[in-house]
């Protein structure tokens, strides 16, 4: 069993509610194990935190398997912390140092407004995939599924577009707080499928228009977004929605 | 004389469900309009049965108590879906998808359910395929499988290890193309904490809005809930950290029977518990056994390290007990041969709660057929280790991935370490074969009910069962029971039922926030768990139940007297939201450990160290056994036994055998 001997100040961003100020707050953590998940060094704040009659830091997180894209935190200034494609759930301490000064903040975008401490509302990212982040079809319309043979190259392709868990870190540390990363993903796995052809022009436009009205900023490819995706999710997919969105604008109602 | 009719249509066990499909009710479209239908949990069984509802012209309410329905913990699944598709042409068929689950449940499941779910199987791929969910492919372009727990053909489809990512994300778009349209409004960031039951029916719930903490009144013709298993009630568990009962216990509360509450699945591999900061555990999924082979050294306390040790030295335990399934065993007879081997002392690892799950024999094989492929037909090892290492990792990389980044270790090299752990809960809210509960109107889907995997669930079944439920089977049986309640008006929500649920609710809030204790929730929860794995666990025996009992009792005396919540109850508080899921957990652990305690037998995940073979193995007792405990609440740590037999028309019963 490991025994915890770090010591380390955190610097937790505090916030009542939407509507009030926030501040950074310190925090002293001891005996802190290296084997912890950043989030199990959280319950350690928090637990000394309620004991102290103190109110614990609210942050979001569920599966703590870095598949269900809830936990955020802004770590010493980057989406889910040093290291590349791994959820902040998923860090563990082991990436710091004893002594070292961790700064958490939460995500940080208009159409993200912060609901309390290090927890966000992500609800734009559910109005965008229901403006167009499907396929059309029914329960019960479905034909055989190896009716439609896809080339594998294909299927692995959409599937690693698929593989977005809609965390929100893409917009978290673009400095225009643009969505395209995450909504290209969805456009691409789906334009890269056979079964996404008869909505695929529609639907990346009124995913695109609903974007624009959440809030969401613009891309100036950065490339930020594609660094910092904890899956790894590709520029690629930004590229083939533009190009998507382009064929959509530029033909004529009837073509698309 | 039972209470309980499970309402199993009659005739021949394969037209069972084509027949009776064909004579439920219909509810015309203009009807379908004004019938309002609740739906709790936005999981597969939730968000499948909430968006198929809304195509068919229900008004839906589905709520989640995460931000997104797409947060569900169906999300982690991993290995893959069963589906009686016979692809791979292995012989295999709805009959033996049918047997496979019976046989893997321990003869502890309903035929007629069971028959229903191997059948509607093949629907759901097609229907996933359909969304756009990209299972893997061959190829030639078709679809691929692999092998499972439990089984002897190749019938699971799958998406990497995301599979349960993949069909949720479908499930999600299908929910969120009917929010679109208006069809389905959805309530994310609510919790349900009452069902509200008028006239013996249930006519909708009390949620919490979880960001401004207000009561809301919820009007429903029917109440369905997908809301999961209770795993958590160990505390330590693969399930989501918001995984709860608290949904299902409040309708037990209110009147729906909760069956065979002690059947839980104990996962096999599992990476071992760190320390005592341990929050949650993470599974490897059960198709690495596929291409892992599971061993301890022969020696005790063997020092070396596991690549140092050569094979005659090496105890690779499942191929010796069980030759014909060899890794391949279901799952609560490898967990229980992994306590077995640790409990004689051959762990490893620091703990020694432990032992390796090893690829290397098939990452060589694998390697040395990319050499062929390649045209060197007589590679060395490092090319073939070289070459399959690649293999490996387009098959497993994430899981590869997940088990460097929590371990430190590098698997690749070194063989990775698993212990069992609670990982699913076969038990849940009795329903009949419409799923729906013992109060009328009230339906149950998912891993919240009980219905379909008896007393031990063969691995990806748990997929199939939810898209089941909530595409192909809840939406036409629902129709059974609105056929009838196309004359309901909406019941206001001031009337008094809705009041009173409210104001129980309310005092329940107060309650928490006012006792100002000394300890956490969390506090709490820990030590439940650990008085469920010591005595209600992977082996259970009379002497320790009953000490389980009264402790958990004495722990909820300690609960309701010295919790510590801080906060209030008008705004986001976690601690809040903790506090009504572990005095659930509380309460569902007594009724577990008492039917464990009822149950004087062995079979599949209960295993009751009174009642074992010479060999070990779990002895069942048919005779006074073969029935479906559904308990009935009454009172404080009163509940009443009520017994469903479980009848084998078709399928001979047999001790399992996997050797």
């Amino acid at each position: 069993m490991s025994t915890g001997n770090m010591n380390l100040t955190l610097k937790v961003w505090r916030q009542k509610n939407k509507n009030s100020a926030g501040k950074l707050v310190d925090y002293q953590l001891s005996g802190i194990s290296p084997d912890m998940s950043f989030l199990e060094m959280f319950d350690v704040l928090n637990e000394q935190l309620i004991t102290k009659g103190e109110e614990p830091v609210v942050f979001d997180h569920d599966c703590r398997e870095g598949i269900c894209g809830m936990c955020s935190m802004f770590i010493n200034g980057q989406p889910h912390g040093p290291k590349d494609l791994v959820t902040t759930c998923q860090l563990h301490m082991r990436s710091f140092k004893d002594g070292d000064t961790i700064v958490v903040e939460p995500w940080r975008a208009k159409a993200f407004p912060v609901i309390k401490d290090l927890a966000v509302d992500r609800s734009a990212f559910d109005r965008i995939i229901a403006a167009g982040g499907f396929v059309s079809v029914n329960t019960g319309n479905a034909q055989d599924a190896n009716a439609l043979p896809i080339p594998k190259v294909q299927a692995d392709a959409a599937f690693e577009a698929a593989a977005c868990i809609g965390c929100g870190a893409c917009v978290a540390t673009c400095k225009n707080a643009s969505a395209m990363l995450f909504v290209s993903a969805k456009v691409s796995q789906l334009a890269l499928l056979p079964q996404g052809q008869p909505e695929r022009y529609r639907r990346v436009q009124s995913m695109v228009a609903q974007m624009d009205e959440e809030g969401f900023g613009n891309c100036t490819n950065t490339g930020a977004c594609e660094a910092e995706c904890p899956k790894g999710i590709s520029l690629e997919n930004i590229a083939r929605m533009n190009r998507d969105y382009f064929t959509a604008k530029f033909a004529s109602e009837e073509e698309v | 004389m039972s209470k309980l009719n499970s309402n199993i249509p009659e005739g021949e066990l394969t037209q069972k469900w084509t027949k009776y499909k064909s004579s439920i009710p219909l509810v015309n479209p203009a009807n379908k309009r004004s019938l309002e239908v609740i739906v709790v949990g936005s999981g597969l069984a939730g968000a499948s049965a909430a968006a198929t509802l809304a195509e068919m012209g229900y008004k839906v309410k589905c709520f989640c108590f995460q931000d997104s329905p797409r947060r569900a913990h169906s999300i982690a699944a991993q290995g893959g879906i069963n589906a009686a598709k016979n692809y791979q042409n292995d012989g295999d068929s709805v009959y033996r998808l049918f047997y496979d689950t019976i046989k893997g449940g321990d003869y502890r499941a309903r035929e007629a359910n069971v028959h229903r779910l191997a059948e509607v199987s093949v629907n759901i791929i097609d229907q996933c395929v359909a969304q756009g969910v990209p299972l893997a492919r061959e190829y030639g372009g078709l679809l691929d499988n692999r092998s499972f727990g439990g089984t002897q053909v190749q019938r699971t489809f799958y998406a990497a290890g995301q599979t349960g990512q993949q069909l949720l994300l479908g499930a999600y778009s299908a929910l969120e193309r009917q929010v679109g349209m208006g069809k389905v409004q959805m309530y994310t960031r609510h919790e349900m904490l009452d069902v509200v039951v008028i006239d013996g029916k249930a006519r909708g719930i009390i949620a919490r809005n979880l960001i401004t903490g207000e009561l809301e009144r919820h009007f429903g013709h029917a109440v369905v809930l997908g809301t999961g298993g209770y795993g958590n009630v160990f505390y330590l568990s693969t399930n989501a950290m918001g995984s709860n009962v608290t949904a299902a216990w409040k309708v037990h509360k209110k009147g729906a029977f909760f069956a065979n509450p002690c059947y839980t699945q104990i996962h096999p591999t599992c990476i071992p518990v760190s320390g005592d900061h341990q929050s949650k555990l993470t599974l490897m999924s059960e198709s690495l056994r596929n291409d892992g082979r599971i061993w301890v050294p022969k020696q005790k306390d063997d020092p070396r390290k596991p690549q140092d040790i050569p094979e005659e030295e090496r105890d690779y335990y499942l191929e010796r007990r069980y030759p014909a399934f060899g890794n391949l065993v279901p799952r609560d007879v490898a967990s229980r041969a992994a306590k077995e081997r640790c409990d004689a002392g051959y762990g490893v690892g620091a703990s020694k709660l432990a032992v390796y799950l090893d690829f290397a024999a098939n990452t060589e094989r694998y390697g040395r057929i990319e050499a062929s492929k390649q045209g060197n037909h007589n590679p060395d090892k490092e090319t073939c280790m070289r070459l399959g290492r690649e293999v490996v990792k387009e098959k497993y990389g994430n899981l590869f991935d997940m088990y460097a980044q929590i371990t430190g270790e590098n698997p690749y090299e070194t063989p990775m370490r698993i212990y069992p752990a609670v990982h699913y809960t076969m038990g849940g809210v009795w329903v009949d074969y419409n799923l729906m509960t013992t109060i009328p109107g009230l339906y149950c889907t998912g891993e919240a009910n009980f219905s379909d995997h008896g007393a031990n669930r063969l691995g990806a079944s748990a997929l199939m069962q939810g898209l089941a439920d909530g595409y192909f089977v809840l939406p036409y049986t629902i129709g059974a029971y609105l056929s009838k309640e196309i004359a309901t008006k909406p019941i206001p929500t001031d009337h008094p039922a809705f009041v009173e649920a409210e104001n129980n609710v309310k005092a329940t809030i107060d309650k928490f926030l006012s006792i100002n204790g000394t300890k956490s929730v969390d506090h709490f929860h820990k030590r439940l768990g650990h008085i469920m794995w010591e005595y209600c666990g992977m082996a259970r025996n009379r002497q320790g139940l009953e000490k389980a009992i009264s402790d958990i009792q004495a722990l909820r005396r300690e609960f309701w007297s010295d919790v510590k919540v801080p906060g209030s109850a008008d705004e986001f508080n976690p601690e809040l939201e903790k506090a009504h899921r572990v005095a659930d957990f509380i309460e569902l652990g007594e009724l577990m450990c008492i039917d464990a305690l009822n149950r004087e037998e062995s079979c599949g995940g209960h295993f009751r160290e009174e009642h074992q073979t010479e060999e070990g193995e779990a002895k069942r007792d048919d005779e006074n056994f073969a029935y479906v405990a559904a308990w009935e609440y009454k009172g404080e740590s009163e509940f009443e036994l009520h017994k469903e037999e479980l009848n084998y028309e078709n399928i001979k019963v047999a001790q399992r055998n996997y050797k």
